[in-house]
């Protein structure tokens, strides 16, 4: 839906841009806040999940006749408790199939069947009582192998979409894609210097702390509620409902507080199985997954291998931009190739370009979102092709972005043309920023890096309800996971002019309020920000009209200011300004409650940029990089709460510090992922950084009454690519492979010494 | 199996517990006590979500039985505000915008306090290895390190 004309954009703001503490900090302070695991009720039984052992296995026979004898045991699900309710729907398909496995185990970690229990021992004990007759098939988890003619097959139902003739055998290449514009093969002939470079990326897992954990609570009769924590409760009911076939009204979903998600949350995983158990045992359970659990079994990003090719002229104008995408999203279709490559080469101003994405299955858990999916490993290649032309043309770096940059008006590579887009000021901010000016150590190199991120509406809901105090209960239905309730709140009160703090925000659950979409996209701020925005201005007009009726006069003669109700002009009447706490006092008997409501498909997200800075520091006995400095530039269209915008800025950056340096899914050659733990998948810790530092730009997006743009995603998508440049650059030899650990870039440098 | 009895302090009151002898401090804090500011995030003592004091140590309870706590005393996040006053960490925290989801907050709070108790005038390299065994995913500790400063400055202007 475009924004009508009557919505301008505001640009005089009295509380939106500042800094208030937030409406659930003091229950995060001192350990009152209720997130996924603190939930208990009474008669609560455990629920524990059996998974495969094996990355690759026909389910022969599964025998749970002993473990049903256990004492203690009230409910055993296997996929034979899980008919198929897909009625078609593929993707739903998939979803069923990863839930609980069906004829074949494809990846280990696969759930194989779950117990509820009177205690974690007794399902413990159940488990290894479940007898599971396998039969085990070679397997597969890296792209390439992948993609080869004779591989291990996951799927005999997969034929690549997107070719044409559509191939006749089965294989692991899901999908083809293809985004660009003009003639590239024309383009490279007129480039005088061309470097092609080939990439590849290790799989990461967005790493949040809290593992997923759901309390179910399923009756005979069908009537539910689950307690989870999730990125969107009306997705985990939707779809729960679904595949278990249940009415979606008898279904209520409550979202905890969230420990963290990043993209990881926002589909379902140990839900439907909960809900199984409950409503077999008809008693509450509660499922939380362990760490290895987290790692094995829910949704890492993709691994990738990317080829680009960028050509320019010796002036350093790009002539043509080629890129071919392979990325494994684990055992089912839907690997993000889809966004890398659309968002391959989104930063610049290109006649030709063409960016070719493969999706792969492979035996690993089924990839889930990781903020700004798929966008940060092709901003890798990328990026890194960007710098290494800029040294070859005698460039600065950052004047051969400044010279290609996409602009307003730029036919993006994968179609739009931008609107006013926020891509040039990072980088003139950036090449002003004291940071391109301090001297480098010894050992020590510098390296940037431009990104770009889509940004999402999606299907918003909010309610405003005004008390007759004077406050506001503002319900919105997309899970707070960073501070939205703080900002939904800023918003809510630069509306109606009321004090940020006579605002409540709460986290509706499915049965108070309309459908939402998920919490992802970067979208809450913008989409749930303007739906809060817009439920004030219908507050509002009914604020106006009640005071109207009191005064006598037409509706039309009262106006709104800063929170009081005004006759329009000298002829609308002689009356002092009504309050919103005086207007609301009077709700009873002027017609009932005063409420706003906001229903919509949200459009318009504004996309978004960033350029980040790096300083890295390679001990060339060792292999060891150390980040000494890091700057992030990024538009926010509008920071409504700015130090949680940073917070956005500086996490997306450490994100990508890690998947750059250390984080990688190891296999081994049975299939078997080899770090399932914090130890040996090591996140940053807080010795590893420095500080972050950031610039918020404000360049308005056209399509919020604020101009706000999503903030969340942007700032994962550069990292990896300045981080590589500034390795590259302190160690003298270009590094093409993530995770960049000591011992990749101690060969790097031997193979490079010779 | 049969329980064990355990008799302890926490936060300064007397807590006695029946628990199992393969149980762990965590999950008697959370599963029988109701104490849940203790988050589970790993359970191999690499995350620190679970951070708590153990006679003053600083603590991951998930590493620790619940019937090694016996006689000894035991300070978790739910006492580190003394009535409606939060203790400056915890208001520091709240200013700087140091967390984000806040599931990872209960523990770096209470390592915080463990290292101001040693360390009054930690550098930022003390902070940030103080804090080294707390796992944060999404603020990038920026602004955690700045809170932790900024509270043991105040605290020793008190």
């Amino acid at each position: 839906m475009p924004l009508d004309s009557t919505l301008q954009s505001k640009r005089d703001f009295s509380v939106v841009g500042t800094r208030p503490l937030r409406p659930d900090g003091i229950d995060k302070v001192t350990g009152r806040a209720r997130f996924g695991a603190d939930a208990v009720a009474p008669g609560m039984l455990v629920g524990r999940i059996l998974r495969s052992p094996h990355a690759h296995a026909r389910i022969k026979k599964i025998d749970t006749s002993k473990a049903e004898k256990l004492a203690g045991v009230k409910a055993i699900v296997t996929r034979a408790d899980f008919p198929d309710h897909t009625d078609g729907d593929a993707a739903l398909y998939d979803v069923l199939y990863n839930v609980m496995a069906r004829e074949k185990a494809l990846y280990e970690g696969h759930a194989v069947a779950a117990v509820a229990a009177v205690d974690a021992r007794v399902a413990r004990e159940a488990l290894k009582l479940i007898k599971i007759d396998y039969e085990i098939l070679p397997h597969v988890t890296d792209v390439d192998e992948a993609m080869k003619p004779g591989a291990p097959l996951l799927h005999s139902s997969i034929f690549t979409d997107g070719v044409e003739p559509k191939p006749k055998k089965p294989s692991n290449i899901v999908r083809r894609y293809e985004f660009g514009h003009g003639d590239v093969a024309a383009g490279f002939k007129k480039a005088d210097i061309i470097v092609e470079r080939t990439f590849k990326t290790e799989a990461t897992h967005q790493g949040y702390i809290e593992p997923h954990a759901c309390l179910a609570n399923a009756s005979p009769d069908g009537q539910a509620e689950l307690w989870v924590c999730t990125q969107g409760h009306f997705m985990v009911r939707d779809t729960c409902a679904r595949l278990l076939g249940w009415d979606i009204s008898k279904l209520r979903v409550t979202a905890s507080e969230i420990g963290g998600g990043f993209g990881g949350k926002t589909t379902v995983f140990i839900e439907p199985v909960a809900l199984a158990l409950s409503r077999k045992a008809n008693r509450p359970v509660k499922v939380v997954m362990t760490r290895e659990e987290v790692f094995k079994a829910s949704g890492p990003t993709a691994s990738t291998s990317v080829d680009v090719k960028i050509g320019v002229t010796k002036e350093g104008r790009i002539t043509a931009a080629d890129a071919t995408l392979r990325y494994q999203g684990g055992a089912f279709a839907g690997s993000p190739v889809e966004f890398g490559a659309m968002s391959a080469f989104a930063c610049y101003d290109l006649e030709n370009v063409r960016a070719i994405g493969y999706d792969v299955v492979t035996n690993r858990p089924k990839q889930a979102a990781y903020r700004a999916p798929g966008a940060p490993m092709a901003a890798f290649a990328v990026e890194s092709v960007m710098e290494e032309l800029a040294k070859k043309l005698g460039l600065a770096p950052i004047d051969f972005r400044i010279k290609n940059a996409a602009r307003e008006g730029t036919h993006s590579s994968y179609g739009p043309t931008y609107g006013p887009i926020g891509l040039l000021p990072t980088l003139e901010k950036a090449k002003q920023h004291p940071h391109f000016k301090a001297p480098l150590g010894p050992n020590q190199g510098r390296g940037m890096a431009c990104g770009f991120w889509f940004n999402f509406g999606g299907q918003t809901c909010v309610s405003l309800n005004l008390n007759n105090d004077g406050t506001a209960a503002l319900s919105v239905g997309t899970p707070d996971i960073g501070g939205s309730r703080a900002s939904m709140c800023l918003m809510a009160a630069e509306e109606l002019g009321i004090p940020y703090d006579k605002v409540r925000a709460i986290v509706a659950d499915t049965s108070s309020l309309g459908y939402n979409d998920v919490t992802d996209g970067s979208r809450t701020t913008f989409a749930t920000g303007m739906a809060t925005i817009l439920a004030a201005r219908d507050a509002i007009k009914k604020l106006t009209a009640r005071a109207a009726q009191i005064w006598g006069i037409p509706a039309e003669a009262v106006t709104w200011e800063k929170g009081y109700a005004k006759p329009a002009g000298a002829n609308a009447g002689n009356f002092p300004p009504m309050s919103l706490a005086e207007i609301a006092a009077q709700a009873g008997a002027t017609g009932g409650p005063i409420a706003g409501h906001h229903e919509y498909s949200a459009d318009g997200a504004g996309v978004s940029f960033a350029t980040h800075i790096c300083d890295a520091e390679v001990d060339p006995e060792t292999g060891a990089t150390k980040i000494v400095r890091y700057t992030v530039l990024q538009d926010a269209g509008k920071a409504v709460h700015p130090s949680y915008v940073e917070g956005q800025f500086q996490g997306g950056a450490v994100q990508g510090i890690g998947w750059a340096l250390n984080e990688e899914y190891i296999y081994g050659k049975d299939g078997r992922l080899q770090n399932a733990g914090f130890l040996d998948y090591r996140i940053p810790v807080c010795s590893d950084l420095p500080m972050i530092d950031t610039v918020i730009l404000e360049i308005p997006n056209p399509g919020h009454p604020y101009g706000v743009r999503g903030v969340g995603e942007t700032s994962i998508v550069p990292p990896l690519a300045a981080i590589a440049n500034a390795v590259s650059a302190a160690a003298g030899v270009r590094l093409t492979s993530l995770p960049m650990s000591p011992p990749k870039i101690l060969a790097a440098l031997e193979a490079h010494q010779g | 199996m049969s329980g064990i009895h355990v008799r302890t302090k926490i936060n300064g009151d007397v807590v006695e517990y029946v628990c199992d002898g393969d149980e762990t401090l965590l999950d008697v804090l959370r599963n029988r006590l109701g104490l849940t500011g203790a988050k589970e995030g790993c359970s191999t003592g690499d995350c620190g979500a679970c951070s708590v004091t153990l006679d003053g140590r600083l603590t991951c309870s998930c590493l620790v039985l619940g019937a090694e706590a016996d006689g000894a005393e035991i300070g978790t996040i739910e006492g580190m505000a003394k009535g409606e006053e939060l203790h400056p960490l915890q208001r520091k925290f709240l200013e700087h915008a140091a967390l984000q989801c806040g599931i990872c907050t209960p523990g770096i709070l209470v390592a915080a306090k463990a290292l101001l108790d040693h360390n009054p005038k930690p550098t930022e390299t003390e902070v940030r290895f103080g804090l080294a065994g707390n796992l944060c995913r999404c603020t990038g500790y920026d602004k955690i390190v700045r809170a932790v400063l900024d509270a043991a400055q105040e605290m020793r202007r008190a």
